[in-house]
This record gives C-alpha cells, sequence and structure tokens, in this order.
C-alpha cells in the first residue's frame, strides 16, 4: 500500500500577494488566464510504500520545502492530489514551536505535545528524550542561551520519539555535530527498519547518501529526475560542478 | 486528520503563554488586580464626584461588574485575532489543528479572568452583599461570554492573516465598545428602542447579568440569557466554519 502518493501536484503562488491583496483577488476571479502565476511546484508525481526513504535534491527555490509542507498538510495544493496515510512528523525548521524564553525541559514538553503526545506518554518519554539529546545540565536553563546545535539535538530527539509513520527533515541536520549526526543515523535507520517512510529534504550530499534510498531531483518546480538516491546524487553533482 | 486527543496539547499551549507572559515580569499576577482596581478608581471618582450620580448605590461595586467582563473580552479579543500571525512558525511548521492556535491564546486569558472574577466577589461581599443561590449561574454566563470571544477571535484571527489591518479594526471596536457597554451607566437609563440591541450584545448582556446576580440578588431574565446563549454558540459555530475555510491559505500568506 502506498504510504504517500502524489497525483500531479502543482502548487501556484501569485505574485505580489500581499501587497496588492485585493487587486490580485480581483484581477484573479475576473482575469483568470491573464494572472502572473508562479509554480512553486508543477504537476509532481510521486508514490512511496512503507520502508522508503527518499532524498530531495535541487537548488534554492527549486520547491523541496514546499513539497514536504504538501505532504505535512501544512498547506493545500492549488491542482492535484496529496494522499498520506499515516501520523507525519515534521522538521521543517530548526526548533519551530520552540520557545526562547522556556527552558529545554519546558520546550520538550510543549514540543511532545504539538507532536501529539498523549499526556502520559510524555511523562514516560521525557528522560529518554533529554537523554537521547545529550543537553545534559543545560536542559533547566532558557533555551536562548542554547546554540544551534543544541536546539537541534533537542528538536530531533523530540521527533524521533514520537515514532512517526513518515518523518519529514527538510535540512535541520546539517547543524549537529559529527557524533550526534551518527547517533542520528542510526535512530533513522531504525525507523526504516520498522517501515516507516523518511523524506529528507538537504543540501547536504554526504547525509541523504548515508540516508536515503530513493531520490528525486526537482528543478524549478518540477520533477527533473527521480532515481536510486547514490546514482542521481553522483549526476546532481556533476551538474552543479564536482563536490 | 485522525483523531487525538487535544487536552494535553491545549493544557501546553495555554501553560506556555502563561509562562512567557510572566516570566520576566516582577509583579506578575499582581497586574492582574492592579489594572480592574484602578480603573474602578478612576470611573467611581469621575461618577460620583464630578458627575454625581445618586441613583446607583454602591458605585464602585456597579463600576467593577462592568469592567471585568469588559477587559477580559477587550484584552482576549485583541490577543486572539492577533494569535495567528504571532505564532506564525507553528501554523507553518507543525503540524497542527489551527483552531487551536487562537482558542487557546483566549483560554490563557481566562487565568487573569477567574483572578479578576474572584477579586469581583470579594469586592461584592466586602461591601455587604450575600451569596445567593444564583451565584450557580455565574460560571454559566462567564462560560459563555468564553465561547463568544473564542468564535469572534478565529474569525478575526483568520482574517488578520490575509490583512493585518483587522487588529487595528479591533482596537477601535473595543474603544467604541467600552461606550457602548452599560459599564460606567444603568441600563435602566438606555432608551428601550435600543433595549435589544443592548441585550443582543454579549458583552452587555454578562454586565447586566453579573449587577442582576450580585447586586440585585435575582435572577437574569430568561430572555437575556437565552439571547446571550444564541448569540455566542452562532459565533462559535461561524468562527469554526469562517476559520476551516481560511486556514488552507495561511501557509500561503505568513
Amino acid at each position: 500500500m502506498s504510504v504517500i502518493r502524489l497525483q500531479e501536484v502543482s502548487k501556484i503562488y501569485s505574485r505580489k500577494i500581499s501587497r496588492e491583496f485585493l487587486r490580485s483577488f480581483l484581477s484573479r476571479r475576473l482575469m483568470p488566464a491573464s494572472h502572473e502565476a508562479f509554480y512553486a511546484l508543477k504537476q509532481v508525481t510521486l508514490d512511496l510504500k512503507e520502508g522508503d526513504s527518499l532524498a530531495v535534491i535541487g537548488s534554492n527555490g527549486a520547491g523541496k520545502s514546499t513539497l514536504l509542507s504538501l505532504i505535512a498538510g501544512l498547506s493545500w495544493p492549488d491542482e492535484g492530489k496529496v494522499e498520506v496515510n499515516g501520523r507525519v512528523a515534521a522538521l521543517l525548521e530548526l526548533g519551530s514551536g520552540f520557545h526562547p524564553d522556556l527552558t529545554g525541559a519546558e520546550n520538550v514538553r510543549l514540543n511532545a505535545a504539538l507532536l501529539g503526545f498523549s499526556r502520559r506518554r510524555a511523562r514516560d518519554k521525557i528522560d529518554e528524550i533529554v537523554e537521547f539529546s545529550g543537553i545534559g545540565e543545560f536542559i533547566n536553563e532558557p533555551l536562548r542561551t542554547y546554540s544551534s546545535g543544541m536546539v537541534m539535538r533537542l528538536a530531533f530527539s523530540v521527533a524521533t520519539t514520537v515514532e512517526p509513520d513518515i518523518l519529514l527533515i527538510d535540512e535541520v541536520l546539517a547543524v549537529g555535530d559529527e557524533p550526534f549526526q551518527a547517533k542520528c543515523t542510526r535512530k533513522i535507520q531504525e525507523l526504516k527498519n520498522a517501515g516507516r517512510v523518511l523524506i529528507c529534504a538537504s543540501h547536504v550530499r554526504a547525509t541523504l547518501r548515508a540516508l536515503c534510498s530513493r531520490a528525486v531531483w526537482l528543478d524549478h518546480g518540477r520533477v527533473l529526475r527521480q532515481g536510486p538516491a547514490a546514482d542521481l546524487i553522483d549526476e546532481y553533482e556533476r551538474s552543479i560542478g564536482g563536490a | 486528520m485522525r483523531y487525538r486527543n487535544y487536552g494535553f496539547l491545549l493544557a501546553n499551549l495555554i501553560l506556555r503563554d502563561f509562562r512567557i507572559r510572566y516570566r520576566n515580569m516582577s509583579l506578575g499576577l499582581f497586574w492582574s488586580l492592579l489594572n480592574p482596581l484602578v480603573m474602578m478608581a478612576v470611573l467611581t471618582f469621575v461618577f460620583t464626584r464630578i458627575y454625581p450620580n445618586m441613583a446607583v448605590p454602591n458605585f464602585h461595586v456597579f463600576v467593577l461588574c462592568g469592567i471585568i467582563p469588559f477587559n477580559f473580552f477587550a484584552v482576549a479579543w485583541v490577543s486572539g485575532t492577533i494569535s495567528v500571525y504571532g505564532n506564525a512558525g507553528l501554523v507553518k511548521r507543525v503540524i497542527l489543528p489551527r483552531e487551536i492556535v487562537p482558542i487557546s491564546t483566549v483560554l490563557a486569558n481566562c487565568i487573569h479572568f477567574l483572578i479578576q472574577i474572584a477579586l469581583l466577589l470579594a469586592v461584592v461581599l466586602a461591601a455587604g452583599y450575600k451569596i445567593n443561590g444564583y451565584w450557580a449561574l455565574l460560571p454559566i454566563v462567564f462560560g459563555l461570554e468564553v465561547v463568544f470571544v473564542c468564535g469572534l477571535s478565529l474569525i478575526t484571527s483568520a482574517l488578520d492573516v490575509y490583512f493585518r489591518d483587522v487588529r487595528y479594526v479591533v482596537e477601535s471596536a473595543n474603544t467604541v465598545l467600552f461606550w457602548l457597554v452599560p459599564i460606567f451607566y444603568s441600563f435602566t437609563v438606555v432608551p428601550i428602542r435600543f433595549h435589544a440591541l443592548y441585550q443582543y450584545n454579549p458583552i452587555a448582556a454578562v454586565v447586566l447579568a453579573c449587577r442582576n446576580i450580585l447586586m440585585e440578588g435575582k435572577a437574569p431574565p430568561d430572555t437575556l440569557l437565552f439571547k446571550l446563549l444564541c448569540v455566542s454558540v452562532l459565533f462559535m459555530v461561524a468562527g469554526l466554519l469562517v476559520f476551516g475555510r481560511l486556514k488552507r491559505k495561511f501557509a500561503d500568506y505568513l
């Protein structure tokens, strides 16, 4: 059974959207064809099954983040259909949902709630999360005193403890140090072995090679190629002129 | 979306707002008490010394019955309105039912509301009024006000994402409402033909019901409670519908 299926999905961003909202609204209503539309994604088709791991590659603005937020259900497609079966956990931005004035422990609790933990599960898992993060005694200090690597450790630790059916990661892994990245890789392997789906968008190609078996290469919102991760990443590297 | 128990999430979001607000303050909850007391003192001074008003005994209790429901309404509505924009990070990047953002913001304000209601009851008792059976209606009356503010905030917070002007409209509306809710004047001086208009305004209805219960020791008229119930539920339903419709494009506008 497909866990994620996208059929000819397009996402349009209208230009000048906020500055001239009323005017663009009217012109879209009155002259739909002449409107300046910008496709963040154009006719993307994807099919992912249990245990699949997909690397999303492409230059800045290619549509990687848009793709992830559509799958996460955070935005809606303008054309096509997005089907997602299962609980999604998303790490789309470093520490989104974290608040700088709260302590690490308070943020873990809040984030666990945001990711759908029940009260009991949060209580049971909180020590495990804190331990995995390796933050140690700083856990009771406000988050604003943390380095970005420490914030990422915490965010990743919470997100993977949810044991989601689908884990979406956008770029955030890059900030951890090497031992922690190795730890993350092991954790993600465990999730994959348990049949979970992973989608990872990144420019750190070594990470993608280690984590993903398949890849999709986006270019200006279109799927340029799809295939085995190793081959596609090689090809992508050649196209941008070496490592 | 699959069913999930959102109680824990709601509790955590309320706690977050509360912690953030008080962590960096030295006086903390004391502010919740100070503001209505100052307003009470000023309005009592103006309307008993400058414009002597003999018709209303215990003017300070009378005016506090108006200030406290109104204050909650005004503050919760503004913070509810800006909540979706203010939590853009959550709304754009975290998978959660977005309705919970304005609702938790309004509910976080309820903590102050409860403290202020306790203050009101203390002032009522100190003025020599006795506890009566109708006090049991107070949670319903205040509860309906909260429902109303949640509904209203769902609408304005969703609109605020598209038009940032909405928050200024809300602030202006609050200033206007301060005069159109019988806070410092009695409902009896309002001409009869405007009575229905006042009673369909949930905040005016709450103020009137408060005075009935706390100062006159009688039940609020059934018609008043019924109108309060209808308008509050109507706004909640409308709020959920409007928000549900507008939330699909939030990520594109934030």
